[in-house]
């Protein structure tokens, strides 16, 4: 037995003690509460480690894909909503898709005027006019469909479909964002890429919180139902609240364990196979494997959509087990930056790494709260002995410490373990 | 003419006191980036900082019962501009320093970077929870107005003081910047290194001190800034946070690297938004005789809608990467 | 006691060594010149000298110090100048300003070394307001050196000055080193064209595989029939 695996199984008996320690002090429905939620973001930094781990691409914009994810799962698995099916609300947005093939048509075309002989500045005038007028087209349907759909139905609802139907429809949307945004940003500078990927991740967020007829916008949906039983279920058939949302919640936890363990299987496949082997190749050595004849751009693109596939669904799950999607709840530090805490801290490159630091990390900021909480009220009591006074606003100052400790705590690991807890494994002889 | 003052007002001063924000946070992400090489993501929160320092001592002074005729918070802007330079200096020293002399790639930094936004924010709302403070709880707010002295003409043109010393001060600043870079030894230093960094080496400039100015002028700029915005609406922890985009996006237009680059792309970058959620229909009334029939003017005749005006920022940011990354100045100067 | 003087210097970019014990001696008075095939360790060398890669063995002493291990801010200070093979302008700046950086580390008045530097590239003169990044090859060679002058250097070194040169201007820059030198500053110099160098060398190294393969005065490198034949081409 070497090192490295010694390592590995300290690491994760460390975590399991841990996690029954947290079962132990904060009760068992808030740690199968804190499990779910773990194993969710352990799958999306799994996606990230796929695609900077692997890859080496920058993603700034995990919060879109989070978001993205969150919404499919809404739509398809919400009930459905027979007040705009019945309402001229269809027609109007099949005006719009009409209006949005014209745009798309036109700026085929314009993109094509050099067949006609119109290059150079003129051709970049033609294209810009294009897009300008395919824009207005597209606001004029748009604009009266949106007002007409929020003043009548309030939304368009949902499906009514099966929620792993959703969570699976969450990857391939978020999978489609990262074609789009792998297909359009890649071959920039890692710097430019993180700057491009929160830029699109932004624009995102803004459209997502502001299409009141498609996403409720910040009126919010709820409740989104669960692939599983339900605590309501589990009372309606005679458990005790306690009893039933250990139950329900523990249900939901085998689901997402399963889904992960799936995913942890034949991603450590891939990446023991010639893939990974390919992969590896281009990130390391990007000019050398492109000489060599390697579809450097297409590998790439690759990585990207897998990854982000992983992190729709994790977003997708996030949403279905707190049952509520809210737009505008999407923070980059909550959905983007703790997942590169995650990696970073667990070791990029490593899969295990990943699921190690997705757990763990979880684990360290939902319980920098309580325990920031408990410090403060130590201080709080000893400065009002002293006679200087309690810490005013302590519950909502708790909450701010972990941000801070996350911050911490991803700077001391790049200074002191830049490889992470788990590193990569370099095979010699491949 | 009416409506053309509206216009003035709503659009042309928006888009100068937006670009003097944008400006000034964007020279210090370009010096930065220029000089060492890395995306200095916690920059927008250094701003945040900065905004918080001078809250501050705009409170201590206030204490002290003196009454100015300008707004205390720009009256101890300058103190604020140095603590903040030093608190700079230690985050570079903390967090960068170490970083850097272990040959970590820019990637790491920009990471790293992430970590002192988080730091820098978590400890923020910490101390001042997240409500939203404001600079004239003691001061009125002076609104300035201006009569033209045409005839049929009865909108002023209006601004309030603090977007006035907004404009005056990044007026000082970009002057002084551009003394600095052009005249002093140091200046120079710092442009011979974001020019080429071994060169300078071989020539003998001290690095480390050059490294140290940078830190200093992008920490004071940055709480210029931030006072300034806060001046101008209000001080909230994440005042800066949403602005950050804007700013890197407006150094990345101007050419990273490049300060006079950087001035001009938040210039850009302040008019793109302001005009793009101004209402134009507003300028079209007064032809509402002279034009066809057919044609009815919209309520609202804006190219996006103001929930967007962010947005503005970002899509351009986006495009200039994909067509121009080198930044749509270059070449022009530094 | 030389004004320079490297002692069995072993020194690298990583953890192999790429130079394996050079030796050389130079004098105020002297210029030497190095030579040898691509990839012998000729600019390793002036890196090394210089303090900008890890020297593991040896020492280097420069007039009558130990600076083996100092790194450049320290070196330009104390007389040592190094005009590097690429990138040795810099472009975004004028002429003007390149001169001023050269001499960054100096306090006093720089005026009269600005003077002697245009006077002895007048062409630079013409063009003291314009981007070096605007200038030709040639110029831009003489920028890179008048820039190396400025800190009044005890010693010169130059790599390849004369890279892609024509040979009326390399006869020029050849021409300027001679004269920096009778005006008491010490030369060392790697030169790919070898006869012209050699022919006005006091001292000639031909280095090899990161080793010392022959010294001497230029004179008599270039009549040794051994050199001659693998170095400088028959
Ligand atoms: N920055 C570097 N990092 C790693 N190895 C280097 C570096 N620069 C040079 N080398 C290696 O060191 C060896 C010597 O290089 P050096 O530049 O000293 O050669 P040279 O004699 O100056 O050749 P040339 O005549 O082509 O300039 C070469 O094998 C080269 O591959
Ligand atoms: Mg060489």
């Amino acid at each position: 037995m070497n090192a490295m695996t010694t390592r590995y199984i300290a690491a994760f008996i460390a975590l399991f003690v841990l996690i029954v320690g947290v079962g132990m002090m904060m009760g068992s429905a808030f740690t199968v509460r804190l499990l779910v939620e773990a194993f969710a973001f352990a799958l999306i930094a799994m996606g990230l480690n796929i695609q900077w781990g692997f890859g080496g691409l920058f993603n700034f914009g995990i919060l879109g894909m989070l978001m993205v994810g969150g919404f499919a799962v809404t739509f398809i698995s919400y009930p459905v909503n027979m007040e705009f099916w019945g309402s001229e609300g269809p027609l109007y947005l099949g005006r719009t898709l009409l209006g949005m093939a014209i745009g798309a048509v036109l700026i085929f075309f314009a993109h094509r005027v050099q067949r006609f002989g119109i290059t150079g500045k003129g051709r970049g005038a033609v294209i810009v006019i294009a897009w300008f007028i395919a824009y207005v087209i597209f606001r004029s349907q748009m604009d009266p469909a949106a007002s007409y759909i929020t003043s009548t139905a309030g939304w368009v609802g949902g499906l009514g479909l099966p929620v792993l139907l959703g969570w699976a429809f969450g990857g391939v949307l978020a999978g489609l964002m990262g074609w789009l945004i792998g297909k359009v940003s890649l071959g920039l500078r890692a710097d430019y890429l993180a700057i491009a990927t929160i830029g699109i991740a932004e624009i995102l967020r803004a459209v997502l919180k502001n299409l009141e007829w498609l996403t409720r916008g910040t009126l919010t949906v709820s409740p989104i139902p669960w692939p599983v039983w339900t605590p309501q279920i589990y009372q309606a058939n005679g458990a005790d609240t306690t009893t039933s949302f250990i139950l329900a919640r523990g249900g939901f936890l085998a689901v997402v364990v399963v889904i992960v363990l799936i995913a942890l299987f034949l991603i450590h496949r891939a990446y023991l196979g010639p893939w990974g082997r390919m992969n590896r190749a281009i990130r390391d050595n990007y000019i050398a494997a492109g000489s060599m004849g390697k579809d450097v751009t297409g590998r790439q693109l690759e990585i990207f959509v897998f990854g982000s596939v992983l992190m729709g669904i994790g977003g997708a799950i996030l949403v279905s087990f707190v049952g509520i999607y809210d737009p505008s709840s999407y923070q980059p530090i909550n959905h983007t930056f703790i997942i590169w805490v995650m990696l970073i801290v667990g070791g990029a490159g490593n899969n295990f790494g990943a699921l190690f630091g997705g757990i763990f990390i979880y684990i360290v900021w939902m319980l920098s709260e309580p325990l920031a909480q408990a410090l403060f009220n130590a201080l709080s009591r000893f400065s009002s002995d002293m006679g200087w006074g309690a810490i005013p606003d302590i519950a909502s100052r708790a909450v701010q410490m972990r941000v801070f400790v996350m911050g911490l705590v991803v700077t001391i690991a790049l200074r002191f373990a830049p490889q992470g807890l788990l590193p990569e494994v370099i095979r010699r002889k491949e | 003419m009416n409506d053309l003052i509206f216009f003035f007002n709503q659009a042309i001063i928006g888009g100068v006191v937006l670009g003097s924000i944008y400006a000034l946070g964007a020279v210090g992400v370009t010096l930065i980036f220029g000089i060492l090489r890395f995306a200095h993501f916690a920059h927008g929160d250094m701003m945040t900082l900065g905004g918080f320092i001078s809250f501050v001592l705009a409170g201590i002074v206030a204490g002290l019962g003196i009454a100015f005729p300008l707004p205390i918070g720009f009256i101890v802007v300058p103190f604020a501009m140095l603590i903040a330079a030093g608190l700079a200096l230690g985050i570079d020293k903390g967090f960068y320093a170490p970083l850097r002399a272990r040959g970590a790639k820019p990637v790491t930094l920009l990471i790293a970077s992430i970590g002192v936004t988080m730091m820098i924010q978590g400890l923020i709302r910490l101390f001042f929870g997240v409500g939203t403070y404001s600079f004239f709880d003691t001061q009125p707010k002076v609104l300035h107005r201006i009569e033209l002295p045409f005839e049929g003409v009865t909108r002023p043109i209006s601004f309030s003081e603090p977007q006035l010393l907004l404009v005056i001060s990044t007026i000082i600043a970009v002057v002084a910047l551009h003394y600095f870079l052009t005249r002093s030894r140091l200046g120079k230093g710092m442009r011979a290194m974001a020019d080429n960094p071994d060169l300078a080496k071989v020539s003998g400039i001290n690095t480390k001190l050059v490294v140290r100015v940078t830190w200093i002028i992008a920490g004071a700029l940055a709480c210029l800034a931030g006072t300034m915005l806060a001046l101008d609406v209000s001080l909230k922890p994440d005042l800066a946070f949403n602005i950050v985009l804007p700013i890197f996006a407006a150094a990345i237009l101007g050419g990273l690297g490049h300060a006079y680059g950087a001035i001009a792309g938040g210039f850009v970058l302040g008019f793109a938004e302001t005009l793009a959620v101004f209402n134009w229909s507003v300028l079209l009334r007064p032809f509402r005789d002279n034009l066809p029939e057919w044609f009815e003017i919209p309520n609202t005749l804006s190219l996006v809608q103001s929930e967007y005006k962010l947005t503005v920022a970002f899509v351009i940011l986006v495009v200039v990467l994909l067509v121009r990354p080198t930044g749509i100045f270059k070449g022009a100067s530094t | 006691m030389s004004l320079i003087d490297l002692k069995d210097i072993k020194a690298g970019y990583g953890a192999t060594p790429i130079l394996n014990g050079v030796n050389m001696a130079i004098d105020a008075s002297d210029i030497g010149v190095i030579v040898g095939p691509n990839g012998a360790g000729k600019s390793t060398t002036l890196k090394a000298i210089f303090g900008l890669l890890n020297v593991m063995d040896g020492t280097i002493t420069f007039d009558g110090r130990d600076t083996t291990r100092l790194e450049a801010d320290r070196l330009v200070p104390m007389g040592l100048s190094f005009v590097p093979q690429e990138h040795n302008v810099f472009t975004s700046m004028t002429v003007h300003e390149n001169l001023e950086m050269g001499a960054f580390i100096r306090r006093d008045d720089i005026s009269g070394t600005l003077d002697e530097v245009y006077e002895m590239f007048p062409d630079l003169k013409a063009k003291r307001r314009q981007p070096a990044g605007e200038l030709s090859g040639g110029q831009r060679q003489m920028v890179a050196m008048g820039r190396a002058l400025m800190s009044k250097p005890k010693l010169l070194m130059l790599d390849e000055p004369s890279a892609g040169l024509s040979p009326r201007y390399m006869m020029e820059i050849f021409e300027q080193v001679v004269k920096i030198n009778a005006a008491g500053v010490g030369i060392l110099m790697v030169e790919q064209n070898a006869r012209q160098a050699l022919a006005f060398a006091t001292k000639g190294f031909v280095l090899a595989n990161g080793q010392n393969r022959f010294t001497g005065t230029g004179q008599e490198l270039l009549d040794d029939p051994d050199v001659a034949k693998s170095f400088l081409g028959g």
